[in-house]
């Protein structure tokens, strides 16, 4: 099992976001999670994070056998965990390639590998960003600063490939893309995540980036808690009725 | 001979924020004079590391038409330190100026500068970036005077302050007294704390809270150190900061 969330609640700033979530992935899938605004799909991916403000009130998250809720955030990253965020944050004064060889061999020390050398490291870089058709000057400038919506996504998506996690949470990531970036950043998630030893959580509101990404599952949440699940075909429906009709039916 | 016969007090102007009764453990330095002549260029870096009593660094530098200034410095060290500059400016001399002040415990560390720009087309840029924890303070008392002939003048000065902890301080007084009317004249300050949503960013990659830190100072500072051409030294003067930082955490 790579993931088994079981009856989790949660909090923010006292307000119950998450009821009793309960959701299995196992190695090799593919996930997406679907659901109206305020549903609680980012604060999914901010307690799987551990970001700070996100309080945990009953329930249990286990990684890998781990139990994930006891790691701190840079913990979990190094235990394989990815979370593409809906708005990558702007650095200034850091450039990719720093932040992402410092971060990698921080995830490396952790896990008692190699690390990378400057060389290797941009090999590796160069061959992702490449994958993401992404400039590899992008990778030279602060991170994410000036870039648009559609480079932060795919500049996430390089990230992903460097760090080559076992499971990633990508909230959000068809937002702010274009048609051709959809498709250029689905290929790159099946590139990267597509192996029967990793596995995709997908949180999103609409189904096209489903078209390039086909999920094993999709769950439909509503007010903190999976409400449905279903197939691939469960997405499209949504698409057709919307979340009222399908969640009714 | 000291040119002040007495320690300075808190009411004076340019001393208002200094550990005065520091200085009495340890005389007032004399003014260095440094003459530039037309067209050369004077370039020094002025270090402040550890001490335990004051250190007070005072240099008063000409600058004849043409010629250039450029110091950079940081204040890492001693309970009370300064470093104070006067600079007059000739016809299209540049003064160009980048400051680091770090510290903890009580400790007070300050740049104040006078740069007089006296003849037209002088152009002058000032950086102070301060980092401070614990009880202390960061000071940043910049005076620039541009004299009725002093037309074309393009002066510029930039301090921020990064506060790691409650109770550190900054202080920035600028101070800009302009006689002639057509002339450019920016000056900025800004205080602020870590940008914890880039360090959670920086943690869902794998790095620790002291690394997150460690980048995120070490890009705030080195904006005082761009116009400085020689890798070596940046490293240097970067290094002396960040140590100081690392033996905190």
């Amino acid at each position: 099992m790579m993931l088994e969330i079981k009856d989790l609640h949660a909090t923010i700033a006292g307000k119950q976001i998450l009821n009793g979530l309960s959701l299995s992935v196992n190695a090799g899938e593919v996930h997406a999670i679907m659901g109206p605004n305020g549903a609680g799909k980012s604060t999914l991916s901010y307690v799987l994070g551990g970001r700070p403000g996100y309080e945990v009130t009953g329930g249990s998250v286990t990684f890998m056998g781990q139990d994930l809720l006891e790691m701190e955030p840079h913990e979990r990253a190094a235990a394989g965990l990815f979370l593409g965020f809906q708005y990558p944050v702007e650095i200034p004064g850091v450039s990719n390639v720093q932040f992402l060889r410092e971060a990698l061999n921080a995830q490396r020390s952790a896990r008692n590998e190699a690390l990378h050398s400057a060389g290797d490291f941009l090999k590796l870089a160069r061959e992702k960003a490449a994958l993401l058709g992404l400039d590899m000057e992008m990778l030279k400038r602060h991170v994410n600063v000036g870039f648009s919506g559609g480079e932060k996504k795919r500049a996430e998506m390089v990230q992903m490939g460097i760090l080559d996690p076992r499971l990633a949470i990508l909230d959000e990531t068809d937002s702010g893309l274009d048609i051709d970036a959809l498709r250029v950043v689905g290929d790159g998630i099946n590139a990267i995540m597509r192996q029967p030893d990793k596995s995709v959580l997908l949180i999103t509101h609409y189904q096209r980036l489903l078209d390039y990404v086909k999920p094993d599952f999709v769950h439909i949440l509503s007010q903190g808690r999976i409400v449905k699940t279903g197939d691939a075909e469960l997405a499209k429906h949504l698409e057709a009725e919307g979340y009222d009709a399908v969640m009714a039916a | 001979m000291s040119e002040l016969a007495t320690l300075p007090t808190r009411k004076d102007e340019a001393w208002r924020y200094a550990a005065v009764e520091a200085l009495a453990a340890a005389p007032l330095a004399d003014w260095r004079t440094i003459a530039v002549a037309a067209g050369e260029t004077f370039h020094e870096c002025l270090t402040i590391g550890d001490s335990e009593v004051a250190e007070v660094r005072r240099l008063r530098v000409s600058v004849a038409d043409g010629a250039r200034c450029e110091l950079f410095g940081v204040i890492a060290g001693a309970p009370y330190a300064r470093i104070e500059v006067e600079v007059t400016l000739g016809k299209g001399a540049h003064f160009e100026m980048g400051g680091v002040t770090v510290g903890g415990r009580d400790t007070v560390r300050e740049f104040v500068t006078r740069v007089v720009h006296a003849q037209p087309d002088g152009t002058s840029n000032q950086t102070v970036r301060s980092v401070h924890w614990g009880q202390g303070t960061g000071n940043f008392l910049g005076n620039i005077d541009v004299a009725r002939d002093a037309q074309k003048t393009d002066a510029a000065q930039s301090f921020k302050g990064l506060l790691l902890e409650k109770g550190a301080s900054v202080n920035a007084v600028p101070q800009l007294e302009i006689f002639a009317d057509d002339v450019k004249c920016a000056h900025g300050a800004t205080v602020g704390q870590m940008d914890e949503t880039a360090r959670f960013y920086m943690a869902a990659r794998g790095l620790s809270p002291e690394a997150s830190r460690r980048l995120l100072v070490q890009a705030f500072i080195g904006d005082a150190f761009v116009a400085l051409n020689d890798d070596d030294t940046r490293e240097r003067l970067m290094r002396m900061a960040l140590d100081k930082l690392d033996r905190h955490l």
